[in-house]
């Protein structure tokens, strides 16, 4: 007896529901326009090497698509995102864009983080002609040449040349000026494309190369390295390493006492707020690349109120907890794509994209408009140096003056303390 | 100097393959995790690292012991330790990665002590304390174990059961008991390697991958099973980087470490000193 019922009430709720199913799909196509959401797909390193990195650009994109919500929608319509996680495995990108694009049907693409997976998914873009929004790609698209690809990193039309420009125009202002230069760097990717732009930029300063060596990625004392460059005496240091390397080397650095005109350069980790939180003093006269810090002459429209929402959370997600580095460019990423959509008045790939060429747009990282190639018309990679740091507490680092802007002019908020051990 | 970091962690696992034969590829994931242990340790309370990590070495003994007792009845009992014994340390090394991952996130982490950043000169040289502690901390527990496996009753055992499993068998003593005490005490030095490994570079959870080639690369040097051997192995190997850095280039320095390895075991297959 108990069992029919159970059992009439499970049919009697199918037919239910078989109606209801009905009466949505015979009304269907007359309310999607207005109340189905926007699809937005990419796939993100939630887990693997780049996961800390690829975290912290989902919180922030979450955040754009919350902000954007709250504030009526895209065309109107909510914004959905459809995310998968790639594992930092470039094998895998290929296809989660494929099932985004043909399955998931979304109507927007961007990328994940880093070049390792925002390369393989541009064949992909490319095959759908899809517009596709890169987060810190370096030169991915130099092979590609795709039309609809912008990429948000702000390192300009020629990436490996900018990445080291700053650090050679504020070493040629030093009084003396320097005559000799020291370059050091990982024997991998990012530190060897760096190292071969800052050849050319030393070259161009007319500065004599004296110390050019690469190191292996497993290397665990950097005194033999910092010996043999005292040895040879530089006026100028320029190191292009990856997080570990870069504490190594700058505790190697304090403890020999390294006396130079200018040390610092590529070295990636030291805008961590782990890295920074962990050095302290120690990175007092480092002169060295970013992408935002919180001087008055880089507080765009926008900026603080992202930043809050973004450190509200980051704490209990393990991630960055200041996210000056990535964060702000995950967001401008999505707010250039969202007023790309708002101006045409809808999802044509071919008008977006052509409107992303031709404008500039306001986002948290400031004006951006794109050149030929995707990247940024024109480089913004900031020369800070970091000044006046005390202890080890991380609130220091949120307020201006920890680390001043030297390069470019444009954004200049200090000035540069030579040498290098006087800063110390 | 690096050499004496080098010996710590080549030391559990000369114990553990030297003389065990167990093929411990996760061992370098056990430092990276007495690592970290350090580190929350080190951030929550401001424990010394090196302190903390002979605090926490009861712990890793424990946790030595657990998993020989895993390995010895998934597989050593059957006999079919070789191939699968070495998946089952790989997937021991990825369960411990993602487990620090999913509790600390993949950021590096550092810790803090007075030591740290802090040199000594000796007439022209400057040594950093960052290295020397470590050099000590690493020659003092190697000397400590093997004062242990000569001196003492079990340590005679452990290098017994290495030679003769059978013999050991027929004076009623457990090769099984002996060996999971062994296996304890090499994890246990894996904890004191962490907080080593801590002091002097960052760490992130993937971190023990790095050493994995060189640690073995220095109990096949050092002779299998000699504690003397690998601790003049390590440092052997670690003036030949630091010399080959100095001196020439620092991307040289991992090809010539191991031409000198070859070199060494062509000229003594035995390895430097043999047990």
């Amino acid at each position: 007896m108990q069992q029919r019922r159970i059992f009439g009430g499970t049919r009697r709720f199918f037919f239910g529901a078989m109606l209801a199913a009905f009466a949505l799909v015979s009304i269907g196509p007359a309310v999607q326009a207005e109340d189905d959401p926007i699809r937005i797909g990419f796939g993100m390193a939630l887990t693997g090497a780049l996961a800390g990195a690829g975290k912290a650009a989902l919180i922030s994109i979450e955040i754009w698509r919350d902000d954007i919500n709250a504030a009526g929608g895209l065309l109107g319509r909510p914004v959905e995102l459809v995310f998968y996680d790639d594992q930092t495995n470039p094998a895998k990108v290929p296809g989660i864009y494929t099932k985004l694009i043909n399955i998931d049907r979304v109507d927007l693409i961007v990328s994940g983080y880093g070049s390792a997976t925002i390369t393989p998914a541009i064949p992909i873009a490319m095959n759908y002609d899809m517009v596709f929004m890169s987060l810190f790609g370096l030169a991915s698209n130099e092979e590609f040449g795709y039309d609809r690809y912008f990429q948000i990193l702000p390192a300009g039309p020629e990436p490996r040349i900018e990445w080291s420009r700053g650090f050679f125009e504020v070493a040629m202002r030093a009084d003396p000026k320097p005559t000799t230069v020291a370059l050091v760097g990982a024997d991998a990717e990012f530190p060897r494309n760096a190292l071969i732009g800052a050849r050319a930029n030393a070259e161009a300063a007319g500065l004599e190369i004296v110390y050019d060596e690469t190191y292996p990625p497993t290397t665990v004392d950097f005194s033999p390295v910092i010996r043999k460059i005292q040895s040879v005496n530089p006026d100028v240091v320029y190191v292009a390493s990856y997080p570990p390397d870069s504490a190594g080397i700058v505790r190697s650095v304090t403890e020999l006492g390294l006396e130079a005109k200018l040390f610092g350069g590529g070295m990636v980790g030291v805008q961590f707020a782990s890295l920074m939180e962990a050095l302290g003093p120690q990175l007092n006269g480092i002169v060295n690349y970013d992408f935002w810090v919180p001087e008055p002459t880089l507080n765009f429209p926008g900026i603080n109120a992202f930043l809050e929402k973004y450190q509200a959370i980051a704490e209990d997600a393990g991630v960055d907890p200041l996210g000056y580095y990535l964060p702000p460019f995950a967001y401008a990423n999505m707010q250039i794509l969202a007023e790309a959509v708002e101006a045409t008045g809808g999802l044509d790939q071919d008008q977006i994209a052509d409107y992303i060429r031709s404008n500039e747009f306001e986002t948290v990282v400031g004006d951006v408009s794109f050149g030929a190639n995707g990247e940024w018309a024109k480089s913004r990679m900031l020369m800070v140096q970091y000044q006046g740091i005390e202890d080890q507490s991380l609130e220091q680092f949120t307020e201006a003056g920890t680390r001043v802007v030297l390069y470019p002019e444009d954004w200049q908020s200090g000035k540069l303390i030579a040498p290098y051990s006087d800063a110390k | 100097m690096l050499g004496g970091f080098y010996a710590s962690v080549a030391l559990g696992l000369t114990l553990v393959f030297g003389l065990l034969n167990i093929v411990n590829i996760a061992h370098p994931a056990f430092v990276v995790l007495g690592s970290f242990l350090v580190y929350a340790a080190n951030a929550q309370w401001g424990v010394d690292p090196i302190a903390m990590g002979v605090i926490l070495t009861p712990l890793f003994f424990l946790l030595g012991m657990a998993t020989y007792s895993v390995y010895h009845a998934s597989f050593e009992k059957r006999d079919n330790e070789s191939l699968r014994g070495l998946a089952f340390f790989f997937g021991l090394m990825f369960i411990i990665e993602v487990g620090l991952i999913l509790q600390y996130g993949v950021d590096y982490r550092l810790v803090n002590a007075p030591y740290i950043g802090k040199v000594i000169n000796l007439g022209s040289v400057t040594l950093p304390l960052r290295m020397l502690v470590p050099f000590c901390v690493a020659l003092v527990m190697a000397l400590g174990i093997f004062l242990f496996l000569s001196r003492t009753y079990l340590g005679r055992a452990i290098r017994a059961v290495a030679q003769d499993q059978l013999a050991l068998q027929l004076v009623a003593a457990d090769p099984v008991r002996i060996k999971r005490i062994a296996f304890g005490i090499a994890i246990a030095t894996a904890c004191v390697a962490g907080a080593l490994l801590i002091v002097i570079n960052p760490v992130e959870p993937a971190a023990g991958r790095v050493y994995i080639g060189r640690i073995f690369a220095i109990v096949v040097l050092g002779g299998m099973g000699s504690v003397r051997g690998t601790v003049a192995a390590a440092i052997v190997l670690g003036i030949v980087e630091s010399v080959t850095s100095t001196i020439y280039s620092p991307s040289w320095a991992p090809a010539v470490a191991f031409g000198f390895l070859l070199f060494a075991l062509a000229v003594r297959p035995a390895g430097l000193l043999r047990r």
